[in-house]
């Protein structure tokens, strides 16, 4: 167990509102305080965990989702990222905080347009600042990594959704994140392509890499150590499915544990 | 290393969209352009006229008649008696007048063996008409004042004229005939070149008396070339003129002189101010058209700016911070400026080569490098605006934008 090691994840009572005085949306809220307030959603999350949260549309997934990447701030709570409180952030040393401890997996893939896949999962290590050579080495690893060793020149539009998405993990993991973040990474592609990205994310979790995955189905929430539901802005049901140190269940079974 | 990123980002950004790149550059250039060719047209006028001055002579004054038409006393016109009045004057009591030269033109056709051609003018004066008038003789001589005095019929011609009559001949020591008496050619003159309003190579001059015994006959002058001893001087001079003129027409009136002088020099130098403010007006109006396609560039940034929000959006999401962004945009506009300068450069450079209604530009090397860096100023300015507001997006509305 790793019960010394702090965890990657902390959030603390935190709540996500939109709009003012009776107009107010509470995307994020937990449970009711006796007087009807929010008291704010909190969770831990492990390192090495791999973190399914599932939610009907409007549950508050992808704002928890957007809070957790550093792309949006809470309205109030507090959020330790590698126990970094990223609430005391500034515009600057987000953009850094998203470059260096996060790895963004979209529905929609969000690769940039007429780039190769090279120059692609290059991008973050660019914006890091590491050399040219060095980029290239570990760019050239994440490809492979990902099975797309071969297509590195390739752009975009030559490029399946699958593939797509292979090179979006790619990009994700080259930075080497404290969190791989997917936003229903599966959400636009086949069964097939499906399994594949799938069982990419399953052995970079296996091999350690922390990964909070947002999905709607259970078939690709079966993937995970940990499901998390949220209804209306809360967390309703908090299931552990494998242990953190062991190997995410569809490896498991494979390996026949 | 990021600087060449961004670049690289700018290049690609911009070849995207090629059509587009291309006619905002277009703007560009023609604004550029304009404003180099423009200046360049208006400065060749004020050269010409600066020309034009030099080749009129220094320090020339023109006498000439001015027989008002309807008034009740006929004017005298001005005679080879007036032009001697003066004469002697300078040798005498007149140190500011330097040389006097009686002047007849007309016009007649000129022929050598079966060439006819019809010169600009045909002059009869002294010799110190060159002097004053300041035509020099490239090859052969000048006409003396024994060729005056004797009335030979000698000729010294432009350069225009001996071309139409004589092309590729030398033409000193041939005869032409003009209207039935025969010129021996003794001179050519130096090439001065067209001043746009008529050209002073096409020209025959010949000895006063000799043109008056063949054409005009023994009348009046059509003027009297004065030359003043120096620039300071001209002022003096002319009131010397006044004054003996006064005297020989036996006028008391000085407003009611029949005779007027004019200094060339001072007409000319007050059309150079006017070319001036030509210039002035010209480039106004190409800067004006500068000020277009900076505004252009502005439009196509921000259209980019909106057509790009989702990739801006990634772009921040993968770790990409403020001035990064920042700096691809401008570094879009920039390089749209940059290259659309360089080629209106170009174009202005070019144009300059074509003579515009009769004036040949002259570039200003000053206009030149002032367009450029205008330009590129002008790139980053109006890009800076788009550029923020790229910059300035919040990585989850522009993630979300569709």
């Amino acid at each position: 167990m790793a019960a010394g090691k702090p965890p990657v994840i902390q959030i603390r009572r935190v709540t996500k509102s939109y709009g003012h005085g009776d107009a107010t949306v509470h995307a994020l809220r937990g449970p009711s305080a006796p007087d009807g307030s929010p008291l704010g959603v909190s969770l831990d999350i492990e390192e090495g965990d791999f973190v399914a949260v599932m939610g009907s549309s409007g549950s508050g997934k992808s704002t928890l989702m957007n809070i957790l990447g550093c792309l949006d701030v809470p309205t109030a709570g507090r959020y330790l990222l590698d126990g970094i409180d990223v609430g005391h952030l500034d515009e600057g040393q987000l953009s850094l905080v998203r470059n260096r401890k996060i790895g963004f997996v979209f529905q929609s893939f969000n690769l940039v347009p007429r780039t190769t896949a090279l120059a692609q999962v290059e991008l973050p290590l660019a914006y890091a600042g590491v050399r040219a050579a060095e980029r290239r080495r570990r760019a050239l690893a994440a490809l492979s990594l990902v099975g797309l060793g071969e297509r590195a020149g390739h752009k975009p539009n030559q490029l399946s959704g699958g593939q797509q998405q292979r090179v979006a993990v790619a990009r994700a993991l080259v930075t080497s994140p404290a969190m791989l973040l997917a936003d229903e990474p599966t959400g636009n592609l086949d069964s097939h392509s499906t399994e594949e990205v799938l069982g990419i994310i399953d052995r970079l979790n296996a091999s350690g890499r922390t990964v909070v995955m947002i999905t709607h189905e259970d078939e690709v929430a079966r993937h995970a150590k940990r499901v998390i539901r949220l209804v209306d802005g809360a967390i309703i049901s908090d299931v552990r499915q494998a242990e953190v140190d062991g190997p995410p269940p569809a490896l498991a079974v494979e390996v026949g544990v | 290393m990021i600087a060449w990123q961004m670049l690289r980002f700018a290049v690609g950004g911009l070849a995207a969209n090629k059509v587009r790149s291309a006619l905002t550059m277009l703007g560009v250039l023609i604004g550029v352009a304009s404003v180099i060719l423009l200046l360049a047209v208006g400065n060749g006028s004020s050269v010409a006229v600066k020309n034009s001055i030099t080749a009129l002579g220094t320090n020339s004054l023109t006498v000439s008649s001015s027989a008002l038409r309807g008034s009740a006393t006929a004017a005298k016109k001005l005679t080879v008696d007036d032009a001697k009045a003066l004469a002697t004057a300078a040798a005498s009591d007149s140190p500011a007048i330097k040389s006097v030269a009686p002047v007849v033109t007309t016009t007649g056709t000129a022929l050598y063996g079966n060439i006819s051609y019809q010169p600009g003018s045909i002059v009869g004066t002294y010799p110190a008409y060159f002097e004053t008038s300041n035509q020099k003789v490239a090859h052969g001589d000048y006409f003396s004042g024994d060729d005056v005095l004797n009335a030979r019929k000698v000729a010294v011609i432009g350069s225009t004229t001996a071309k139409q009559l004589f092309d590729t001949e030398d033409p000193v020591g041939k005869s032409i005939t003009i209207g039935g008496t025969p010129f021996t050619v003794v001179g050519v003159l130096q090439t001065k070149g067209a001043t746009g309003f008529n050209d002073p190579d096409d020209v025959v001059i010949a000895p006063l008396p000799t043109v008056q015994n063949a054409f005009t006959g023994f009348g009046s002058l059509n003027q009297i070339l004065v030359q003043a001893s120096s620039a300071e001087t001209t002022a003096e001079a002319q009131s010397d003129i006044t004054r003996i003129l006064m005297g020989t027409h036996a006028i008391q009136d000085a407003t009611k002189v029949d005779f007027r002088i004019s200094n060339q020099t001072s007409l000319l130098t007050a059309r150079e101010s006017t070319t001036k403010t030509f210039t002035v007006l010209l480039g106004a109006v190409a800067a004006i058209s500068l000020l277009v396609g900076g505004i252009g560039i502005t439009n196509i940034m921000l259209v980019t700016v909106t057509e790009r929000t989702k990739e801006i959006g990634i772009r921040k999401a993968l770790g990409a911070p403020r001035r990064v962004i920042l700096g691809q945009f401008l570094a879009e506009s920039t390089l749209l400026s940059v290259v659309g300068a360089g080629l209106g450069v170009l174009a202005g450079i070019v144009g300059s080569h074509f003579s515009i209604v009769g004036i040949k530009p002259v570039v200003i090397p000053e206009s030149v490098l002032g367009a450029f860096a205008i330009a590129v100023a002008i790139g980053l300015f109006f890009g800076s605006y788009p550029a923020n507001r790229a910059a300035s997006l919040r990585p989850i509305d522009a993630l979300r934008h569709e």
